[in-house]
């Protein structure tokens, strides 16, 4: 073992620090990682885990950064973790070199390693975990996964945590099996007594027992998402496979198998199809929106490419479809485990010719639900297709979300669909009528009446009785009103929400989706810096009055986004025709998550440096 | 133009079916294919069989992809919905519907191009997933709409309306419907409608996925001398494997199966009642199926007539477990789980 050579004063922290786990694949580390963060959790202080994976399925090094903080603050912090857990040879250089000055290295001790393997600045805890468990246990599987608790156990002593806590959800997981639950105990304890009697403990960081949890609960967006499907009433859903968007289908597929499964006979309210590929899984949503089903599909960048000429008819033909898109990082492959915002205008703007489509952009898992339910809606009644636009960042990473909430009177909103009573009344009958001059014309299902309200659904152009029609008055005249729909739908999809600076600013923010809470961080360093901006938080396309009101009522509006190129930016110049000097692109796009840091540091140098230009003016 | 509707004034005389329906009632508007198209000749058998079967048309939900073929849907069923999709994805979009609702017929038509280039794909996975459908191809071996390109279902060694000679070996739809797990498969000729309208009717009766190739020529660019999808050229080398007649409601003694007679009784008690020319021909044997029309090609023949059918299909629906009411027809009450469940699942994330 290791003995440090010059003492290090390490940092001193309590509830506030990042603890890095670099993992063998395949060592089962990955319950014992989640075992960790729920500890936390109970203990009442929010932590906040993110897996940081590869393309690979073993093989490639995996970590899992957890963040914990009292505070509440679930964004990505930045920088190198304080408390790195080093379990992976093949990364260990890079591993010890992340450390934060001060900070602290955990690893299993059991191996020599060279002196020059470690860095002076760092407290260095070595724990010899593979002979403790060699020595335990005589079974190698039991070794590999005992590992694990005993590492735990020897972080728990090290962070001073609560065991009991440990105790009581290992006791919740194995439930009943109570022969599992005493090894696992033991092997918890084996670990903290080792740390007891050979290291110096607590170290500097430390959990405590804290209040900042509240009811909120610990889940991911992809699953949210899926539960919005199943609560919005979707009955169709057509996928195939892509990371980062693969588990909002399995997510489906399994709360379909709890909640709508008649368990006497075995048969289901919904029908799920794994397609052949992206193309047949967006025309089966199609077909059956067609129907009268409520359909989506779930994808990710490649995906949406794939699909543009389908959606292109969605828009054109006025089909409702829901697609989930749960952004990676393009283009092409890109990064595929890799977080981003960058398909926004190839969703906005997506299939060739004139498109302008509805994106519902969440913040997190919460709203994943409320938009992932709300989407149907939108979609019936606007015959459209809805994107909601996740990222892996929500999507692929539990996190604490406010409780899902249902209101039990809520109805579905199918939208304009004619009746076979309204249409055997004589009710007048034109699948593209504008009716009632908001864009939107009646539709009717396939089968509703035996000789009334049949009509011939098409890509091609048509006139307001759904005729083929090339004349260009027709056409032109169908396109005007489907501008009209797209100026409907900016009425209804959620607005943008405001938070006002303390005080009377010249500086505007606007940002979305899941740089919400590296937002909310920086607003208040920035505060503290002095610096103030007012926040609108867009969460849909089309822009409602309110966003245009924001950017006019500011002289510079920072646009911050996961994208090289600013396309939220782009698509305000676009859609509002602004000043585009006024809109200050801020972007982060290197695959991590964006951080309070980055945006602190981008703003501050930005409006302090307009300040100076001011003065010098 | 498709837009100049049909007079509505019909003789008062004109046959009636069980639903008072005339034949009119199931055709569409004008074609505005070529005439003496083979495609049209499709279209009036397909009004033919709905009309003899006594089929409510709105109950039918017709879906078709781009091309000649693709156009066809317009010009029958007029009082039925349909669906002009994207090129080569008709099966995807049929398939969403008849997800939505199992209670329709539907009716898929394509074309060689359709479904044997671009859509190979979803033609394939449309019939290895069994989605109770009629998939009728319009085959002619070109395309027709941009004028004569060869398609992937041109023979090698034909010739093009140009003098092109193709070199390509042909892709076989009914081959790979077989291959591919296709309940009921049949080929058949445009130029023949006493042997096409009894298939379309028993491919309708059909509870799975029932496809037949129908050899259809484009007389404006493949109906030439050197041509294999000319008028001359398939009836000259169409061999049939035996006649078809569907016997809607069997009276009299049940006839049993002999030699030159194969009958499949059908789910809603019709009989599908199979004169065969070959009395060695088993059409429940879909390996014989395929060897028979493959050692027949060799030999420069077209094999027609209803080739393969599984007389107790498994649709999609009963793989899915799918509810019997259609899933376009449930609402909130069971769709949604409500609050009290949603308190469970916000309990288990703590």
């Amino acid at each position: 073992m290791l003995q440090q050579v010059e003492p290090v004063d390490g940092l001193q922290r309590v509830n506030d620090f990042v603890v890095k786990f670099a993992n063998v694949n395949g060592s089962g580390s990955a319950s014992a990682n989640a075992l960790f963060v729920k500890a936390v959790l109970r203990m009442g202080i929010v932590a906040t885990p993110r897996n940081i994976f590869p393309s690979n399925i073993q093989g490639l090094p995996t970590w899992y950064e957890v963040r914990i903080s009292e505070a509440g603050h679930i964004a990505a912090r930045g920088g190198g973790p304080d408390l790195m857990v080093a379990m992976n040879p093949q990364t260990w250089d890079q591993d010890v070199a992340s450390i934060e000055p001060g900070g602290y290295l955990f690893y299993d001790s059991t191996r020599t390693i060279p002196a020059d393997k470690f860095r002076s600045d760092i407290v260095v805890l070595g724990v010899p975990l593979t002979d403790m468990t060699n020595k335990a246990y005589s079974d190698s599987r039991q070794r590999t996964l005992f590992k694990n608790i005993v590492g735990l156990g020897a972080l728990s002593a090290l962070l001073d945590m609560d065991t009991t806590v440990i105790e009581a959800l290992l006791a919740d997981q194995f439930k009943g099996r109570e022969k599992i639950i005493a090894g696992n105990i033991a092997a918890l304890h084996m670990g903290r007594d080792w740390v007891k009697h050979n290291l110096p403990y607590p170290i500097g960081l430390t959990v405590k027992h804290a209040d900042s949890v509240g009811d909120r609960i610990f889940m991911d967006g992809n699953a949210a998402a899926a539960l919005g499907a199943v609560y919005g009433g979707a009955t169709v859903c057509a996928w195939y496979p892509i990371t980062p968007s693969s588990s909002v289908a399995e997510a489906f597929t399994k709360y379909c198998g709890m909640m709508r499964t008649d368990k006497a006979t075995g048969k289901t309210n919904v029908a799920i199809v794994q397609a052949e590929d992206e193309l047949a899984s967006i025309g089966m949503v199609i077909g059956g929106a067609w129907n009268g089903a409520r359909s989506f599909t779930a994808t990710s960048g490649p995906g949406i490419s794939l699909m543009q000429e389908f959606i292109g008819l969605a828009y054109f033909a006025e089909i409702p479809a829901v697609i989930i898109d749960v952004q990676r990082s393009g283009p092409s492959t890109g990064m595929p485990t890799r977080t981003q915002q960058s398909d926004l205008t190839a969703c906005a703007y997506a299939s060739h010719g004139d498109t302008k489509h509805v994106l519902l952009i969440p913040e997190d898992p919460h709203e994943c639900f409320e938009f992932g339910a709300l989407s149907f809606d939108l979609a019936d009644r606007l015959q459209t297709p809805i994107f909601v636009m996740l990222d892996l960042e929500i999507g692929m990473n539990e996190r604490l979300t406010k409780p899902l909430t249902w209101d039990d009177s809520r109805k579905m909103d199918r939208g304009k669909v004619m009746t076979a009573e309204e249409l055997q009344s004589g009710k007048l009958f034109g699948r593209y009528l504008d009716v009632d001059n908001d864009g939107i014309a009646y539709r009717t299902l396939p089968g509703t009446h035996p000789s009334k309200g049949a009509f011939f659904t098409r890509g091609t152009s048509k006139d307001r009785m759904a005729r083929y029609s090339e004349e260009g008055h027709d056409y032109q005249e169908n396109m005007e009103r489907l501008l009209k729909k797209h100026r409907t739908a900016a009425t209804l999809v959620p607005p943008a929400l405001e938070t006002k600076a303390d005080r009377p600013t010249r500086y505007g923010a606007i940002y979305f989706g899941s740089t919400s809470p590296a937002m909310a961080e920086a607003a208040i360093r920035l505060r503290e810096m002095d610096i103030h901006v007012d926040l609108l938080r867009v969460r849909a396309f089309p822009f409602g009055s309110e966003v245009d009101a924001f950017i006019g009522a500011h002289d510079q509006v920072f646009v911050i986004e996961q994208n090289r190129d600013g396309q939220m930016r782009s698509m305000l110049i676009n859609e509002l025709d602004v000043d585009p000097k006024r809109l200050r692109k801020v972007v982060h796009y290197d695959g991590t998550p964006i951080s309070a840091r980055f945006i602190v540091e981008a703003l501050s140098t930005e409006s302090l440096s307009r300040a100076t230009e001011k003065a010098v003016s | 133009m498709t837009f100049i509707v049909k007079p509505k004034l019909h003789h008062p005389d004109l046959h009636k079916n069980a639903l008072g329906f005339t034949r009119r009632d199931y055709e569409g508007t004008i074609s505005t294919l070529c005439a003496g198209c083979g495609h049209d000749s499709i279209s009036a058998a397909i009004v033919r069989a709905c009309f003899e079967m006594d089929l409510p048309p709105h109950r039918i939900a017709k879906l078709s992809g781009i091309g000649c073929s693709s156009k066809t849907p317009t010009y029958f069923l007029g009082a039925s919905h349909g669906f002009n999709s994207v090129h080569g994805r008709m099966p995807s979009v049929l398939t969403g519907a008849n997800l939505a609702n199992r209670d329709l017929i539907y009716l898929g038509v394509s074309g060689d191009g359709d479904s044997a280039s671009i859509g190979i794909g979803q033609f394939a996975h449309a019939m290895r997933r069994g989605v109770n459908m009629v998939y009728i191809v319009e085959n002619n071996g070109v395309y027709g709409l941009t004028k004569g390109q060869f398609s992937a279902t041109s023979d090698k060694g034909a010739k093009s309306k140009r003098g092109v000679i193709n070199s390509s070996e042909p892709v076989d739809l009914v081959a790979m419907a077989l291959l591919l797990g296709a309940t009921f498969v049949a080929r058949s000729f445009s130029g023949d409608k006493a042997q096409l309208v009894p298939l379309i009717e028993a491919a309708l009766k059909h509870e799975g996925a029932a496809f037949i190739d129908c050899i259809s020529p484009c007389v404006a660019f493949n109906n030439h001398e050197g041509s294999t999808k000319s008028l001359d050229y398939v009836r000259e080398h169409n061999h049939a494997v035996g006649t078809l007649d569907v016997i809607a409601h069997p009276q009299g003694a049940p006839e049993h199966d002999s030699a030159r007679v194969q009958l499949i009784t059908q789910p809603d008690g019709s009989v599908l009642r199979l004169s065969k020319l070959d009395s060695d021909y088993d059409i429940h044997d879909r390996t014989a199926a395929m060897h028979h029309i493959e050692s027949r090609r060799a030999l420069g023949e077209i094999v027609t007539g209803l080739l393969y059918v599984d007389p107790a299909p498994e649709d999609l629906h009963a793989q899915l477990h799918t509810t019997d009411k259609p899933l376009n027809s449930l609402d909130e009450s069971v769709l949604c789980p409500g609050s009290a469940a949603l308190a469970k699942i916000n309990a288990s994330f703590r």
